[in-house]
């Protein structure tokens, strides 16, 4: 426990809605160590960005949080709210999907990273200017000092998330929540901020929490990977055990689903029948069991619980797993 | 109805664009959306158009079915000149190419019945016997996955974006085209839910003999569709070549450095580190020579003074590039 900098104990989201309650994350455990890369991936409506939220303290207002959110020793979930708002934006900070939205359109660039620099660093309006160039610089933005007086819209999509980065990365923080970071940028652009987020983190001796849908992005990125479906974790695992021998046939079909660039054009994909459950109708048994090719009798039943695998930090949820080694699992 | 297959020379391209030009105001400025392009596509093929967003990949879709006029080129579907076309001649030439959005729940009518979404086109095409249309409505609805009983009384709102994508399909289907433009049909889409379409996309092409123009920023789910791929930057091609070949060999150093960025799942393929630098120039202000020289590594003095015009450097495979790979 010692080691860990996030410490995430059967966390559950709940959600009032007029069709009935929905759970949108259920008793998630998680834990990240510093310097680490965590990998959180799964479809939309899986519960991952809730997930996020929930550990960020952001939740809507009327959802319920249970469970434990330790974070450098604290329960998150317990601190007064001045503590808390010292907490986000210095220790515990985020990148939003779309750095349109995430930035206030009516300031100047400049103004939103001194905010946030002086409102958590005892630093003067010099220093803070100083710092934000040394910033810019740093996310690779040319002409600094001209990009502190312009305003979001003055930039490119690509420009505005290294803004983010920019201003998430302004008071060192030990952990950075990465939600879809590159979702709305171009590939190319992707690349180079996920580059970017790599180099940051290694410098900065900073864990993260990559949260994205895509398994090719967590591939060359994450350290551990947790794979996210009706809001459970399904599967988790460090990277390369993941990717060697995947045991949740959920896993393997996302993997399967995704075209690949050696595949002959023409060839069809194997894709997965059907759609992810209602979250306002949770089913008895494992949530993918109506999708999943090995469903048998108890999976319509019961709700497999994350078992160990033979690679040290392997959990998969199923009572079917798939690429068993022999003699383990059911 | 049988596939015709793509090979066939004999009738032509079934659509040929050449030198297209399309500008948009912006104020006093000129937005260049596409810059001179010329490509064609055969009967039965699927041709693959790549490129980041801004490039004027939708632009170029949008206006091959003159749904933005062209400033210059022209556009040949099957023979005519759509851009000399208007009115009723240009209506009924619209029935038989179709158009498939990005976004399938913004493309729907939120207060409007399934049946009545699907049925629309016949009715604008002339179809007066409602039993006729139901009939068709049903076939194209059960064609693409859907149970039509279930189905046509149901608003957009009852279904997700992946069957939100069929009804759009159904939709683009109902009038029996010969020519869909699919512009990022899939990008909208979840992982699993992608593959269906893609898979359905193809169904429909074969049984309803298509030819496909597919819009896509993704290479690979490009190449997973497509027979010959255009690859483009900023209003212009760079390349076109058969998906194989651009894959396998890339000859625009641009195409190389979209490959290169791709994410691939699998954690043993190390990520190159991003040798792109910097972003694509506006379309307001486009570089001189060479779109694509303030970007590129082989860049030299004859990128900048001089446009390249696309010329064919492997058998099939066409590049705009004074420094090719190949």
């Amino acid at each position: 426990m010692s080691g860990a900098l996030l410490s995430i104990q059967d966390v559950a989201v709940e959600l009032p809605t007029p069709r009935g309650n929905l759970r949108a994350v259920d008793r998630v455990n998680l834990t990240l160590e510093a310097g680490r890369t965590l990998g959180v991936v799964g479809e939309s409506g899986c519960g991952k960005t809730m997930l996020s939220r929930a550990i960020l303290q952001l939740l809507p207002k009327k959802a319920r949080l249970s469970g434990r959110v330790m974070f450098a020793g604290q329960d998150l979930a317990r601190l007064e709210p001045e503590s808390l708002r010292k907490l986000r934006g210095r220790d515990l900070a985020v990148v939003f999907q779309d750095p349109m939205t995430s930035l206030n359109p009516v300031l100047t660039i400049g103004t939103q990273l001194m905010e946030t620099i002086q409102e958590h660093l005892e630093l003067d309006a010099a220093a803070a200017k100083k710092r934000s160039i040394e910033l810019l610089t740093a996310v690779g933005i040319p002409a600094p000092e001209q990009r502190l007086t312009q305003y979001p819209h003055q930039c490119s999509g690509g420009m505005r998330q290294r803004i983010a980065i920019a201003i998430a990365l302004s008071c060192e923080p030990k952990l950075l929540i990465a939600d879809e970071p590159t979702t709305a940028l171009d590939v190319t652009i992707q690349a180079q901020i996920l580059d970017l987020l790599a180099r940051e983190q290694r410098r900065r001796h900073m864990a993260m929490i990559l949260i994205t849908h895509d398994l090719g992005v967590v591939a060359g990125r994450a350290d551990e990977v947790a794979v996210m479906y009706a809001g459970r974790v399904v599967e988790r695992a460090p990277t390369p055990a993941l990717f060697k021998r995947m045991h949740m046939p959920y896993t393997e079909a996302l993997l399967a689903a995704i075209p690949k660039l050696e595949t002959a054009p023409h060839t069809p994909l194997p894709a997965i029948s059907g759609r992810p459950p209602d979250p306002t109708r949770p089913v008895p048994g494992c949530s993918f069991a109506p999708r999943c090719r090995y469903a048998a009798g108890r999976c319509h039943q019961a709700k497999p619980d994350l078992s160990a695998a033979e690679t040290a930090g392997h959990f998969y949820a199923c009572f079917h797993p798939i690429r068993m080694a022999e003699g383990i699992g059911a | 109805m049988m596939q015709v297959p793509a090979h066939t020379q004999s009738d032509g391209p079934l659509l040929k664009v050449d030198d297209l030009v399309v500008e948009y105001g912006l104020g006093n400025r000129t937005v260049h959306a596409v810059s001179g392009v010329s490509l064609e596509v055969a009967r039965g093929e699927t041709l693959g158009l790549v490129g980041e967003s801004g490039c004027g990949k939708s632009t170029l879709g949008r206006a091959v079915l003159q749904l933005r006029r062209p400033k210059s080129g022209s556009v040949l579907f099957d023979g005519h000149d759509l851009t000399a076309m208007q009115g009723e001649t240009l209506r009924k030439m619209r029935q038989r190419v179709q158009l498939i959005f990005q976004d399938p729940i913004a493309s729907l009518n939120p207060r409007r019945r399934i049946g009545d979404i699907v049925a629309e086109p016949l009715i604008i095409a002339g179809v007066k016997d409602p039993e006729k249309r139901k009939q068709v409505v049903w076939e194209v609805l059960s064609a693409v996955g859907l149970d039509p009983e279930l189905v046509v009384g149901r608003l957009p709102h009852e279904f997700s974006g992946g069957q939100c994508q069929r009804i759009c399909i159904a939709r683009a289907l109902v009038l029996n085209p010969e020519f869909i433009v699919c512009d990022e049909p899939v990008s909208a889409l979840d992982v699993s839910i992608r593959a269906q379409i893609l898979n359905l996309l193809e169904e429909m092409k074969a049984r309803f003999g298509l030819t496909l123009l597919f819009i896509a920023h993704d290479l690979a789910v490009v190449k997973a569709v497509s027979d010959r791929v255009a690859v483009m930057y900023l209003g212009r091609l760079c390349e076109v070549a058969p998906s194989e070949q651009l894959f396998a060999k890339p000859a625009h150093p641009y195409t190389a450095l979209l490959l290169e960025a791709i994410p691939v799942p699998d954690p043993d393929v190390r990520p190159a580190e991003s040798v792109a630098t910097g972003e694509p120039p506006s379309p307001i202000a486009p570089p001189s020579g060479c779109r694509f020289r303030t970007r590129c590594p082989r860049a030299d003095q004859r990128c900048s003074a001089e446009m390249p015009e696309l010329r064919e450097v492997v058998p099939g495979q066409l590049v705009a590039c004074h420094h090719p790979l190949v």
